[in-house]
């Protein structure tokens, strides 16, 4: 059975249909884009994932649970867990901080045991610090650990905010716009280091881009959506050449 | 690492060994007046350590601090006191039977205080911690006023206006900076902890925190209970240690201190919030003059009360206006950092008398 489905999923904003009639399925371990215009509501679908927004219309089901309407962290516990098109790191707490926010919600201690610094609390909190090294290791941001988390340059900030989700440890990754701000080699590196923890952490992953160019090289199936509507879905190769794509990508101009 | 955790930690307890030798000095020695004032420090000090908790760690702006400490203040006052003291308040109509006849030790009956304390932050929060922005400050503001009004009257509880006299002197220096420190001791503790990691993350992007997992209403909630209860616990110090007390006591007018303190001392540093309650009762006492008629030279300054408040309050503004972090920002107190300022001083104080003079400025001076 799929790991993510979405049913006829639809999502109103008033009088507007940011997402129309969305129905798609990830399989377990697998790396599929999400790619349209300005505007089309490609946001609007994981804040649909992840509970932000409850569908006017539809079902989303995960790992065997409808989690249609529930809370936000109710989805991450079941094992999604993203990041932000607009960064969203914590001011307050340095970069090792924010990977360890990550962690809090399998934290098995009470608060009372927290305060008293009993023993076992102490083993989860040395398990999590080390667990929060390992993955600043794995993205090349070890060395900024007591660094302030919104003071690092741009694509570093976008590089915490993925070992922050990772943190977690999510099933399903989404990725909202990962490569945005960073230049061609940038979003290159950037790609080949997605496709390496797809495989490390075992993950499935959803990932949302601006251009196909940028995906075409890594995702073997891409979804195209305009206006709130899936008007392509398949592999890189017959998307480029689908006429409704090219429509779409031409009529708002610089996207190709 | 190893070697100065180690040198901190018995700086620490040295600290503490020598905090309380001047606090059972102070008790045996000093007279009443300053000794009252020795414990409002405390009693300041918990109230602010609880609202940075509340709002320098977890962003939830609430106001209700005076209505939490008339809670526990009001449940220690009437458990403390004897049945002939009670018999003696209540002339305008009988207390009621229940509490007629109790006088409980002081201990039970500031945990009972707290707990009631933390018990209304709960019935608040039920509601208002579910909904964004600054709805809480509205309902904690609104709560205060209620219990105030409603202690006005209940007549045969809390003795309505006329409030309760007579409560005994049970607030020592040992009770009250035995309270502070261990608020301090669980705030900090908490804060510094996972929870407290998560805590901040609610109060920096609520949006991010609960897509991480982080229950932002228990975590709030956690958070809003934790502070009630230690501010209850100061309420009933207050009622023992000014041992008369009525509902003026607690007015808004409580709140807003405790709200100026911490922000002057620094949202996010208890160090600051110590520093600035203690600096703040006692420059209360210090300026208590400035309220009475004097004379400056020839000019004669005719007494203004609440002069001492105004000038509390331009100062506030002024922090608000050109240095909001306040004393301490976000920064607390580390033996390290101490170690670290006393060596630049030494380095500096040295400099300046001339008594190794580095030899490339004398070079200098003879080119
Ligand atoms: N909370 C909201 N209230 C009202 N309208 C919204 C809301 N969120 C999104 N929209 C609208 O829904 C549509 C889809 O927005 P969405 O953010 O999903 O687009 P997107 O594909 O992510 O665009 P971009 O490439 O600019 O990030 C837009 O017209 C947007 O204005
Ligand atoms: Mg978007």
């Amino acid at each position: 059975m799929a790991l993510l489905q979405l049913r006829h999923v639809s999502k109103r904003f008033g009088g507007l249909v940011a997402v129309n009639n969305f129905s798609t399925e990830l399989q377990a371990g697998e790396l599929c884009a999400l790619i349209g215009p300005n505007g089309s509501g490609k946001t609007t679908i994981f804040n649909l994932i992840t509970g932000i927004y409850r569908p006017t219309e539809g079902e989303i089901w995960f790992d065997g649970h409808n989690i249609t309407g529930r809370r936000p962290d109710q989805i991450t516990r079941l094992g999604i867990a993203r990041t932000f098109q607009n960064i969203r790191l914590f001011s307050g707490l340095d970069v090792l901080g924010n990977v360890m926010v990550g962690q809090h919600l399998r934290l098995k201690s009470d608060p009372a045991s927290a305060v008293l610094r009993l023993p076992h609390y102490l083993r989860e909190e040395r398990a999590m610090q080390r667990r929060a090294q390992e993955l600043l290791e794995a993205l090349n941001l070890a060395h900024l650990a007591h660094e302030k988390a919104t003071a690092l340059p741009y694509g570093q900030q976008r590089k915490l905010e993925i070992a922050r989700a990772l943190a977690s440890n999510p099933k399903l990754l989404l990725l909202d716009e990962p490569a945005a701000g960073m230049n061609t080699a940038e979003a290159e590196e950037l790609m080949a280091f997605i496709q390496h923890i797809l495989e490390h952490f075992k993950l499935t992953i959803f990932l949302i881009e601006h251009q196909m160019r940028v995906v075409m090289g890594i995702c073997p199936r891409i979804i195209v959506i305009d206006y709130g509507e899936i008007i392509a879905e398949g592999p890189p190769a017959t998307i480029q050449n689908n006429p409704r794509v090219i429509e779409a990508y031409l009529g708002v101009g610089t996207y190709a | 690492m190893r070697t100065s955790i180690t040198r901190n930690r018995i700086l620490t307890v040295l600290a503490l060994a020598g905090f309380v030798v001047f606090l059972v000095y102070a008790q045996t020695n000093w007279d009443a007046y300053r000794l009252r004032i020795l414990n409002l420090c405390a009693v300041y000090t918990i109230f602010a350590v609880t609202f940075n908790l509340i709002y320098g760690y977890t962003g939830q702006f609430s106001l209700g601090h005076a209505g939490f400490a008339a809670i526990g203040a009001y449940a220690a006052a009437l458990l403390t006191m004897s049945p002939e003291q009670k018999a003696a308040n209540f002339f305008l109509a009988p207390i009621i039977p229940l509490l007629r006849d109790v006088e409980w030790p002081f201990l039970p009956a500031l945990l009972v205080g707290g707990t009631l304390a933390a018990l209304a932050s709960l019935l608040i929060g039920w509601p208002a911690l579910r909904l964004r922005g600054d709805y809480l400050a509205i309902a904690t503001l609104g709560f205060s006023e209620i219990i105030r009004v409603l202690f006005v009257n209940w007549q045969r509880i809390t003795n309505g206006s006329l409030g309760l006299k007579g409560i005994p002197d049970h607030t020592n220096v040992y009770w009250s900076w035995g309270a502070a420190l261990v608020t301090i001791f669980v705030v900090k503790r908490l804060v510094d902890s996972s929870y407290g990691r998560a805590l901040r993350a609610v109060r920096d992007d609520e949006v991010a925190a609960q897509a991480l997992g982080v229950r932002l209403f228990t975590h709030k909630m956690m958070a809003f209970m934790l502070s009630s209860f230690f501010v209850g616990v100061a309420g009933g110090l207050m009622a023992n240690l000014i041992s008369t007390i009525d509902p003026k006591v607690f007015m808004f007018f409580l709140t807003y201190q405790i709200v100026g303190i911490t922000v002057m001392g620094g949202m996010s540093s208890l160090t600051g919030s110590l520093v600035a309650a203690v600096l703040y009762t006692v420059f209360l006492e210090v300026l208590r003059p400035i309220e009475s008629p004097f004379d400056l030279g020839p000019l004669h300054i005719p007494g203004i009360p609440g002069m001492r408040m105004v000038l509390f309050s331009t100062l506030l503004l002024l922090v608000i206006l050109f240095y909001r972090q306040g004393l301490f920002g976000q920064r607390e107190f580390s033996w390290d950092g101490l170690l670290n300022t006393l060596a630049r001083l030494h380095r500096r104080v040295t400099g300046l008398w001339g008594r190794t003079p580095p030899p490339s400025t004398v070079e200098k001076g003879e080119q």
